[in-house]
């Protein structure tokens, strides 16, 4: 590889395993458009029938929280029991609600 | 994040005490560790070191079978073979993928094997020279790889562990088409039952030096089962890998090509004879049969694949500025 080589696109791949189901992330691959990029999606990630529609996305494109806000974006959640229909106390004799 | 945006990024990391003591406890706690965690450098140094050494080995892989593909003795034969080649390319690309998460670009790690300075497993170091070879290789090879793997899924870095499962889901098809070639053979005339008795005892030794150095003279052994990483010994899995062997070899009627094999009452396993290191060493350092024209192999594949790679993104460039264009008009 000579050092004036550009690197090509890195694109993330997500694949519906069946109609009904969402897309998942499958992994990555690299190509320099997205006509090609589907391809080799294709190719790398669905040879024994594992989907039956895929997502190329550029990887560039895809903005992800920081791990290290993790505490402050997730940990709120945890003391807003409330949300949760535990926290409500519906005697037994109304039945399943 | 699975992003080019990681490579060469500023992933330094303040490792005091508090710090690995912090990441050893998310490690015992069996959490997995993904991208963009806070690492120690040396977690992320093995790692990266680790599955580039597998992905070239999946991709390395491939040359040994692809000698035979126009030589398979059926069409069946070949599009199995073919199809597997293709899973080995694929699992290359897997791990490729799960490197560059730890923010080293594919190209780089590619430049590392075509120089020669990164290693790929020596078992692709030795020609396959019979039909019989494609069927052992198969078996063996690939059966070692599946026990080498397994654990792996379980491995504490998510995109590593992830890239395991689709590889061992595909794995079994190899070992099966590999020992059924060798079943037809050893079915077959006294010809074909002694190419297939030749190519084990070309690779039984071989597949045994895969799972590595005797646990006392293994160099990344601890620390990488500290980091589960690793999670079982080479020696325990070379173990587990001859004692599901040898009864398949048995109902082949071939025979193991080692005279000290013998059955443990106490392990249940089988205790088997010196391993050649002084093969091993040498062949990792570069000597065996194959290993100038494996290299010169894929040294070749990425020389006249570069007009290829220019031209595509050549194209994505100029169809990016005619979109910019036709958009400004
Ligand atoms: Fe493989
Ligand atoms: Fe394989």
């Amino acid at each position: 590889m000579s050092n004036n080589e550009t690197l090509t696109q890195l694109w993330e791949v997500f694949i519906r395993p069946s109609n009904g189901l969402a897309h998942k992330h499958a992994g990555s691959i690299h190509s320099a458009d997205s006509e090609m990029a589907v391809q080799a999606a294709r190719d790398v990630y669905t040879r024994r029938g594992e989907g039956t529609s895929l997502w190329v996305v550029p990887s560039s494109a895809i903005v992800a929280s920081d791990p290290r806000d993790k505490e402050e974006l997730f940990d709120p959640a945890d003391d807003k029991i409330y949300r949760h229909p535990s926290f409500y106390n519906i005697p037994d004799e109304v039945g399943h609600m | 994040m699975y992003s080019q945006g990681l490579i060469g990024a500023d992933d330094s990391t303040h490792e005091d005490e508090e710090f690995l003591a912090r990441f050893q406890a998310r490690i015992d706690a069996e959490e997995k560790i993904e991208p963009n965690d806070a690492m120690p450098q040396g977690y992320r140094k093995t790692l990266v070191r680790q599955i580039a050494q597998h992905a070239h080995s999946e991709i390395v892989g491939m040359l040994p079978e692809g000698n035979w593909v126009t030589r398979a003795p059926t069409l069946k034969r070949k599009a199995a073979l073919i199809a597997k080649i293709q899973d080995e390319g694929g699992h290359g690309l897997y791990l490729y993928s799960a490197v560059e998460t730890l923010g080293v670009s594919r190209e780089q790690v590619t430049q590392e094997l075509l120089s020669g300075k990164a290693k790929y497993s020596s078992i692709f170091n030795y020609p396959a020279i019979t039909w019989a070879d494609i069927g052992a290789i198969g078996w063996l090879v690939d059966g070692a790889a599946i026990m080498n793997q397994i654990p792996l899924c379980r491995c504490s870095y998510g995109p590593y562990a992830r890239a395991m499962v689709r590889v061992c889901k595909e794995e079994s098809f190899h070992q099966r088409q590999g020992y059924e070639i060798l079943m037809m053979l050893c079915a077959g005339s006294d010809e074909q039952k002694a190419m297939a008795q030749d190519a084990l005892n070309r690779w039984w030794w071989p597949s045994l030096m895969m799972f590595g150095p005797h646990d006392s003279e293994s160099t990344h052994g601890s620390q990488s089962e500290k980091w589960k990483i690793k999670r079982i010994s080479n020696d325990d899995l070379r173990r587990k890998f001859v004692t599901a062997t040898v009864p398949q070899a048995e109902f082949l009627g071939l025979e193991v090509p080692d005279p000290e094999l013998k059955w443990n009452e106490k392990t249940e396993s089988y205790d088997i004879g010196p391993i050649d290191w002084d093969e091993f060493w040498s062949v990792v350092k570069g000597n065996g049969v194959m290993n100038k024209e494996r290299l010169e192999a894929r040294n070749k594949a990425w020389d006249e694949g570069a007009w290829v790679r220019e031209a595509a993104n050549a194209f994505a460039l100029k169809s990016q500025e005619r979109e910019q264009l036709e958009a400004a008009q």
